[in-house]
């Protein structure tokens, strides 16, 4: 009951920031200047004409026309199989991440050499830009030959998408793995309890909480890493893709953009969603302090 | 009597602990203990602050390793102890899992240990009667009250039947009236279940009304200042708290600890004056 409880809830909430969101940018379009506003020759105000800010009836009605002229398919079956196509690039790289980011999380929790050696270049491997990495990630997977193993163009994008996706997940898997109180830890070996068994019996569950933030980190960093990874890779078919070809003709047809800026955020929120409904799987039997 | 009778359950011989050793921030713990402590007996353990009874407690335990000197429990060393889990604990915060029912949570060290499923259920059914709280096997640590989850963490130290029970202030956070409800429950499940308990406490009342014997410590380095019998006999209730031998016996703890504190601030004092 209070699970379904906290779901409305939730759902409610979501709705209600909708509403003022859209309200905020139709109050603006009425309001503000039409060319912007200048201040000592900068623009500090967005222009709110037609070309800048659509209305929002205009954004949605643009998914119910065909995406180019003479086209048979109207742009919601166009945008809906662009995220379909990157949703199933982030999952596969939000699952990646997490395994490397867990994995890694274990080691450094079991040996203090590891975490000494491993965290420094952890943290520093999220400093390199993801556009520098995407082409290399390519041209690597092209001379990668396993057996008859033949590396899609798909994965490198992926590849991306873990890339951002497992350093929250090591560092938070990590602070959680080390958070278990130390009675609890002393009542583990107590019993004589191996470290695996300590591991998954107590500091597993007990890391629950600090993981389900990280995975939220994760998983929209999945989904960052692929959309960039397919505008910097020309990989086509998923949403980055769509975005970066309907920008172009943002002059002529300014709603158009939207509908793929709308489809790459319902992407991220699915990923999240996925990971919220997790959270709640796991945290049903605990103790609550916060209600969201 | 056998050979079996003779076996002390804890063995404490010359054990000191040094933590640090060598260092600048060097803690004598503990100095030259020994303790004999025969099976079924009620020892308890007090000092003020930081005397080392915990470290002590935990020596027993082989939770730590002794600088010097030899730690037996049921004739084995405490380390073997240790992996046959000879000995249950119970600590000041109940240190119950929230994800776990309170019935998987008696379950935990029989799992360790490798019981079937079915074992265990029984064996928690047992220890959820034992300690009074049949009807509260399916529900979470946190729906309890401290003193309901503080005898759970007590089913749970005795629920692969040990035959030593070590608690560090078990009742420390509990209120006064929970706490003397809790001191009645333990000696009647101790009696039930024949346990050896080493109790580590702050309490003079508590201390002499649980226990055969109560140890008296010394602050840093922590030494075993006097071993006060308590002769109120095995049979105790809430009478023995208004008994002349219960207030004699808290009386001449008191004075024992106050020896120490008489010398303690005297020693400062001195060099309090010297430093000036």
């Amino acid at each position: 009951m209070k699970f379904v409880r906290r779901i409305a809830y939730r759902t409610f909430m979501f709705l209600l920031t909708l509403v003022l969101l859209v309200g905020i940018w139709e109050l603006y379009k009425k309001v503000g200047p039409q060319d912007g506003g200048m201040l000592f020759g900068a623009r500090v105000l967005p222009r709110a004409n037609d070309t800048a800010m659509p209305h929002v009836s205009t954004m949605f009605s643009r998914y119910g026309r065909p995406e180019v002229r003479g086209s048979d398919k109207e742009i919601w079956q166009v945008v809906l199989s662009g995220a379909w196509f990157s949703l199933r690039l982030s999952l596969v790289g939000f699952f990646l991440g997490t395994t490397v980011g867990i994995g890694l999380a274990v080691l450094m929790a079991r040996f203090t050499t590891v975490r000494r050696g491993l965290l420094p270049y952890l943290v520093m491997s999220q400093t390199v830009p993801l556009i520098a990495l995407a082409p290399l990630v390519v041209s690597w997977g092209g001379k990668l030959e396993i057996g008859s193993f033949v590396w899609p163009r798909w994965l490198s994008a992926s590849i991306l998408g873990t890339f951002l996706a497992f350093f929250p997940v090591a560092v938070g898997t990590l602070r959680g793995l080390t958070s278990s109180p130390l009675a609890a830890v002393e009542l583990m070996s107590s019993y004589a309890a191996s470290w695996r068994q300590t591991l998954f019996k107590l500091r597993f569950p007990a890391a629950v909480p600090f993981m389900v933030p990280a995975l939220k980190l994760g998983a929209s960093g999945a989904v960052v890493g692929v959309v960039v990874a397919e505008i910097s890779t020309g990989l086509k078919g998923g949403i980055g893709r769509l975005i970066i070809e309907y920008a172009r003709e943002a002059t002529g047809d300014p709603a158009k953009v939207f509908t793929a800026v709308f489809g790459a955020a319902a992407l991220g929120l699915t990923m999240s969603g996925l990971v919220a409904f997790f959270d709640l799987y796991l945290m049903r039997n605990r103790p609550r302090e916060t209600s969201t | 009597m056998s050979a079996v009778a003779n076996i002390s359950a804890v063995e404490v011989i010359g054990a000191s602990k040094i933590f640090n050793e060598g260092s600048d921030n060097q803690v004598d713990a503990l100095l030259d203990v020994n303790l004999t402590i025969a099976p079924g007996e009620f020892v308890s353990l007090i000092g003020p602050s930081g005397c080392g009874k915990s470290t002590l407690l935990r020596l027993i335990a082989n939770l730590l390793e002794p600088t010097q000197g030899v730690i037996s429990v049921n004739g084995k060393t405490s380390a073997q102890a240790r992996l046959d889990q000879d000995y249950g604990m119970a600590f000041q915060q109940a240190g119950l899992f929230d994800w776990r029912t309170v019935s998987k949570n008696i379950e935990l060290p029989l799992e360790l240990k490798g019981w079937n499923k079915k074992k265990r259920a029984a064996r928690a059914a047992e220890m959820l009667e034992l300690v009074k709280l049949q009807d509260f096997g399916n529900m979470y640590p946190w729906q309890l009250s401290g003193g309901m989850q503080q005898r759970v963490a007590i089913a749970r130290a005795l629920a692969a039947h040990p035959p030593l029970l070590l608690m560090d202030e078990p009742f420390g956070a509990l209120d006064e009236m929970t706490r003397e409800y809790m001191q009645g429950e333990l000696l009647r499940i101790c009696a039930e279940t024949s346990t050896t308990v080493v109790f580590v406490t702050h309490s003079i009342p508590e201390a002499v009304y649980l226990s055969n014997r109560v140890v008296v410590m010394s602050p840093r380095p922590g030494r075993i200042l006097e071993i006060i019998p308590v002769n109120l006999g095995s049979k105790r209730s809430e009478l023995t708290r208004a008994a002349d031998g219960f207030f004699r016996c808290i009386t001449s703890v008191r004075e024992a600890l106050r020896g120490t504190h008489a010398d303690h601030v005297a020693s400062t004092a001195i060099r309090g004056a010297e430093e000036r």
